[in-house]
This record gives structure tokens, C-alpha cells and sequence, in this order.
């Protein structure tokens, strides 16, 4: 045991230096309000999700009567997510338009967003969804900092307003900032809200069972920590002839 | 009831070798008493084999070998199939866990000196066991048809097609297309579904054969059969049926519930058993920024990366990842050291072993990380110290100072 834990002590030793190298920083994010536990904030979220993002991308994974998990009814989905009368509660979302013409507008097909919190963290949708800025040079009028020369335009612009981004000197060093030049129908932090919201949803969309996942999953481990103590105690019993 | 029983055991002996078989593998089959933590691991390895079979088996009913329905299936299996997102976490998980299992096992293997005589056949089974090992993850990884399986893939097979002469035609016929493509994903189905798991189980049978032929090494590398009581069993042996079954079934336990922690609150385990960018399906038409092999291959892949290309050809580096792989074929004939176990070597090979680690350790990391110059540097370095472990391993094993082996095993 002793040789191990010299050998361990020199492992570590070797390590440190390897571990000093730290890796280089990218954009900065703001931390996502992220809680699967806050069914308002899940059906407000799943409405924006529904009568803004749908309309250009699908999410063809999800079916709408998933939305029962957080505490819609079928009535309510139907009725406040304004589902078009020839969709079954059933089906998948799908998008309005088609991906050939949104091609053909927006120069890529608009990616399906129903694993889209797997693959971009939530702290980047949320701030992605806060970072458009007004650019000329762009054919949609819009850019947007965490995502440059991104092809969608800006939809909830008459939620956040326009944001211009503009150099500020700092100490010497030019720092680039989003301003709000025209306000939207929501104030800043209910734009914030707004968009937590909808973060909250696509990350519920992104994996339907996660809530239930980590239910079961401290049921396993209580099962299995009494499990392992009976173990245990047999493997005491049986060995109790060994010296 | 009882003689009915018996009468029964009597009847099958009589036709097969059940009681013999029984007393030969589990009852009368001694064990090393002073077996410790890194003895776990191959017990451990098997419950991995065996969840990943079952759990694949159930993924197998639900999952689609096409290139237009692979990833929707997947997510099918995550959201519309019963609990199928538990038998999809369980297998993802499952195949990170069975490479840290496999690597603590074999580093067992290093510090005490497992591979020496007699028990160079039973490393080498290993060994194999191992590289099919790697074709099975590798071959799985592509199954799920996002964008790192397709990438990964495609970076692997094309490494193939460095090879001199019969590159190209060996790629195709890894691939069956000049592209990553539908028919490659049915083949690495095929072979990841039936070929590979046959494979495997019969050499793993191999291996255990092996080890029950010559006997288990212990953390003081001592043969216990050369200590026999008089009734002709090692007095430092005790039989695995119940004792070391029942031990073993506790590490089983306590290694459960790490690997359901895994699968209930850590699927992703941050990026590095689920990679992020595999969430977006695969797309040959976009090649992504940063492409990096699962974590269990980066090791062999910063050494890829690290050996320069010799006339524009990648060669070289495939044959340096070639050979970083199989040369622990080498290794019971590579060590020419008095003492087996780590407990009585001197500190060269202590030394020796320790920066092994730690180039193992970070090659794996820095193969996770994009290519700059200065990682690149950093791998070239922790390279030559990975080979150095076994290049210079006839030499420092002779001249270390070893201890005095003691008679008997010693516990702690």
C-alpha cells in the first residue's frame, strides 16, 4: 500500500505542470435561469416557443401532448398553443414554413431545435436570444455577437426593442457593447424573463424525461445503498474465518 | 426431495462436467487472500459486458441502421419508448465505464507485475480482448448518426487510407463507399450488433480459462502455488466460491451505484461520454470546427497528432498510434526486472511507471484539445516519455535496486 501511495504523490507531483495549462476563454455567457420544477415558467415558455420559433423551425421529435408533463391539459395545448385544427395532439412539431423556402430566404434551412439545449449549452441560447444587434451590412438587417453574421433574422424584436452594438473606451482598451437604442413592448428585465422562460422550455424539450429521470434515479441509489450494506454484512459473516 | 436432487446432480455428471466444472472454477478454485482494491477490476469489467449486452439488446429493438432514420430513432428511444432513455444513458454510459474499468484493470496488470511468466498468454488474450474492445466502441460511436459519430468516423477510417500502396482501397473497403455513408453505418451496425460482441465473449471465456490454468497474481506478485498446505491447496489460497464471489459482489454494488449516478444525474457527464455536438445530426456536407475522438481513443490520437507527416503523408503517425497500442504485446518479454510486484521494486521502475501515467493522463487530454502549437509540443513530449516506458524497459528493469520478496503474501 505504501509503494501506491508514493506512487501515487509522484503522479500527482508530474501532474501539476500539465494542469497549469489553462485553455483560452470564449465569448461571454450569462447564466441561463434554468428550472424544470417551474411549470409557469415551462408553459410560458413553451408559448413563445410555439407562436415564434415555430414558425420557421420544426422540432420534430417532440410530440405536443409531451406537454402534459408540465402540467398542460390536451384542451390547454390545443386551445393556448393555437394549434392549427388539422394537427393531431399526437404529432410532432412541425414547422410552418417549409425547410426549402426558409432556405431559399435565410441562405441555411433553420436547424430543428428539439435536442438544441444538447448541443448549444443553455447559457448560450440564453444569451443569444439577448445578443441581436441592428447591422446594415447584414441582408437581414440583423447580427448578433455570440453568433456572428448568424442567417436568422431578429424575431423577437418587438419584444427586446434594438439593440446597436458601439465601442466604449475603457481604460485604454475598446470594449464593444450592446445598447438598447428603441425599446420593445417589454421592459429589459421582463425581455430577460422572457427569454428564461423560454430557455427553461427548450432545455425541457431538449430531454422530456429529465425530471423523471433523476426522480428514479435517488430511488436506485436508496435501493442500492441498502443493497450494498447487506453485502457488506454477508461478506463479513462469510469472511470472518479468514486472517 | 433432497435424494431426488442429488439423484438428479448424479444424472447430469454422469453426461456433463457440471460438478467438476464447479469445483474446478469456482468452489476449489483458490484465490490470493490478500487481494486488494485493483483486484476489482476484472470482475467489473465482465457486469460491464454483461449490462452492455443486455441494455444493446433492447436498443437493438428500437433502433434504425439507416442514415435518414439512425438519429430519429435514437431520440424515438429517449422519448417514445418505455423507459428507453434509461436503456440508452445505461449503454452510453456504459461504454465510457467499461474503458475506465478496462484501463484500471490493466494498470493493475503494470504495477504488479501480471504479464510476467507464467502469465504471458493471459495478457496477450487481454490484449486482444482490448483492441476488439476498441473496434466495438468505435463501431457503436457511429451508430447514433450525429455529427461526431459521422466526423469521428470518418477521421479514423481515412487514416487508413495513409497506409502505402493499398490505402485507398483498404479506406473503401473499411467504409464499402468513398464516403462515411448509409452502407457504412449498416456494416459497423452488423459488426457492433453481432460479430464483435462473438467475438468478444469467446475470447473473454479464453481469458478466464487462461487465468484458472495458471492462477491469479497477487499484489506481491509471489506464486501462492508454490506454498501448498497438506491438503495440497495454497495455504495463502482461499476459494473464490463463496469468498471471493461474495467480496466481489460488493465492489459490484459499490460500483453500481457510481455507474447509476452516471446514467440518472450525469448522462453527458459534461461533454465527455455524450459529446455535445453529437446532438446535431450528421451532415457530410459540414465539416465541424473541432473534431475529437471520445475521450477512451484520445491518448492514441494526441499521439497521431503529435508526429510530424513525413512528405505530406500521415503515415508515420498512424504507425506511431499502431504501435502505441500493441506494444503492450510486448511488455512480459520487455521486463527483465527480479521482483514482479511494484511492493519490492526500486524507484527507477517506480519513476518510470509514475511518468507513464501521467503521459498516458495527459496525452488523453491534450488529445481532447484543438491542435496549437504549443499542445502539439506538450504531446510530443509526453509521446517520447509513453514509448520511453517501454523502449528503455529491458534496461531500467535489470539495473533497478529491487527489495527482497517475502515467503508468504502480506496484507496491506
Amino acid at each position: 500500500m505504501n509503494a501506491i501511495k508514493k506512487l501515487g504523490m509522484l503522479v500527482l507531483l508530474m501532474a501539476v505542470p500539465a494542469m497549469a495549462i489553462a485553455s483560452g476563454a470564449g465569448v461571454h455567457l450569462d447564466t441561463a435561469p434554468v428550472n424544470l420544477k417551474d411549470q409557469a415558467s415551462l408553459q410560458r415558455g413553451a408559448k413563445l416557443f410555439t407562436s415564434r420559433c415555430l414558425a420557421c423551425h420544426s422540432a420534430s421529435y417532440m410530440r405536443y401532448n409531451r406537454l402534459t408533463d408540465i402540467g398542460m391539459s390536451e384542451e390547454q395545448i390545443k386551445k393556448e398553443l393555437e394549434m392549427p385544427e388539422d394537427v393531431k395532439i399526437g404529432s410532432t412539431m412541425q414547422a410552418a414554413m417549409d425547410s426549402n423556402s426558409a432556405k431559399l430566404a435565410y441562405g441555411v434551412a433553420p436547424p430543428d431545435l428539439s435536442v438544441i439545449a444538447r448541443s448549444r449549452s443553455p447559457d448560450w441560447l440564453y444569451t443569444y436570444m439577448r445578443s441581436f444587434y441592428v447591422d446594415i451590412s447584414k441582408t437581414s438587417g440583423w447580427n448578433n455577437t455570440v453568433f456572428p453574421s448568424v442567417g436568422m433574422p431578429f424575431v423577437l424584436a418587438d419584444l427586446q426593442g434594438e439593440q446597436a452594438l458601439e465601442s466604449e473606451q475603457h481604460e485604454g482598451h475598446d470594449i464593444k457593447k450592446l445598447i438598447l437604442k428603441t425599446p420593445g413592448s417589454m421592459q429589459p428585465a421582463e425581455y430577460d424573463a422572457a427569454v428564461g422562460d423560454l430557455t427553461n422550455y427548450l432545455v425541457f424539450m431538449s430531454e422530456p424525461s429529465k425530471l423523471v429521470r433523476q426522480q428514479i434515479g435517488w430511488i436506485v441509489l436508496a435501493f442500492l445503498s441498502v443493497l450494498l450494506m447487506l453485502v457488506y454484512a454477508l461478506k463479513k459473516e462469510i469472511w470472518k474465518d479468514i486472517h | 426431495m433432497m435424494n431426488l436432487l442429488k439423484n438428479l446432480l448424479a444424472w447430469v455428471d454422469e453426461r456433463f462436467p457440471l460438478t467438476s466444472t464447479w469445483k474446478a472454477h469456482a468452489s476449489e478454485y483458490y484465490a490470493p487472500k490478500n487481494f486488494n482494491f485493483w483486484y476489482f477490476f476484472g470482475g467489473l469489467a465482465l457486469l460491464v459486458l454483461v449490462i452492455q449486452i443486455v441494455s444493446g439488446i433492447f436498443l437493438t429493438m428500437n433502433y434504425k441502421p439507416d442514415a435518414l432514420f439512425a438519429f430519429a430513432s435514437v431520440e424515438y428511444i429517449m422519448r417514445d419508448v418505455q423507459l428507453g432513455w434509461i436503456l440508452r444513458n445505461i449503454h452510453s454510459t456504459g461504454a465510457s465505464m467499461f474503458f475506465i474499468v478496462i484501463y484500471l484493470h490493466m494498470f493493475r496488470g503494470l504495477m504488479y507485475g501480471s504479464y510476467r511468466k507464467p502469465r504471458e498468454l493471459l495478457w496477450i488474450i487481454g490484449m486482444i480482448i482490448y483492441l476488439a474492445l476498441m473496434g466495438e466502441a468505435f463501431m457503436g460511436y457511429l451508430l447514433p448518426w450525429g455529427q461526431m459519430s459521422f466526423w469521428g468516423a470518418q477521421v479514423i477510417v481515412n487514416l487508413f487510407s495513409s497506409v502505402p500502396f493499398v490505402g485507398q482501397d483498404l479506406a473503401i473497403l473499411i467504409r464499402g463507399d468513398f464516403v462515411v455513408s448509409d452502407i457504412t453505418l449498416n456494416r459497423f451496425f452488423a459488426l457492433h450488433v453481432v460479430a464483435i460482441p462473438l467475438i468478444l465473449v469467446l475470447i473473454i471465456v479464453a481469458h478466464l480459462v487462461a487465468l484458472h490454468e495458471v492462477g491469479s497474481n497477487n499484489p506481491d506478485g509471489i506464486e501462492i502455488k508454490k506454498n501448498k498446505g497438506p491438503d495440497g491447496h495454497p495455504v495463502d489460497g482461499i476459494p473464490f466460491f463463496p469468498y471471493m464471489v461474495v467480496k466481489d459482489a460488493v465492489a459490484a454494488v459499490a460500483f453500481l451505484i457510481v455507474f447509476v449516478s452516471v446514467v440518472f444525474f450525469a448522462p453527458d457527464m459534461g461533454g465527455y461520454f455524450l459529446e455535445y455536438n453529437n446532438f446535431v445530426p450528421a451532415n457530410p456536407m459540414k465539416t465541424p470546427e473541432h473534431i475529437a475522438p471520445v475521450w477512451y481513443f484520445t491518448p492514441y490520437y494526441a499521439i497521431l497528432r503529435a508526429v510530424p507527416p513525413l512528405f505530406g503523408s500521415q503515415f508515420p503517425g498512424v504507425v506511431a498510434m499502431g504501435v502505441a497500442t500493441v506494444i503492450f504485446f510486448a511488455l512480459p518479454w520487455l521486463d527483465r526486472g527480479q521482483v514482479k510486484s511494484i511492493r519490492y521494486r526500486g524507484p527507477i521502475y517506480k519513476a518510470f511507471l509514475a511518468s507513464f501515467v501521467v503521459s498516458f493522463v495527459g496525452l488523453g487530454y491534450l488529445g481532447l484539445m484543438p491542435a496549437t502549437e504549443l499542445y502539439t509540443w506538450i504531446s510530443r513530449v509526453l509521446a517520447v516519455v509513453y514509448f520511453a516506458f517501454f523502449f528503455l524497459m529491458p534496461w531500467y528493469t535489470k539495473i533497478d535496486k529491487c527489495k527482497p520478496e517475502p515467503d508468504r503474501v502480506t496484507s496491506k
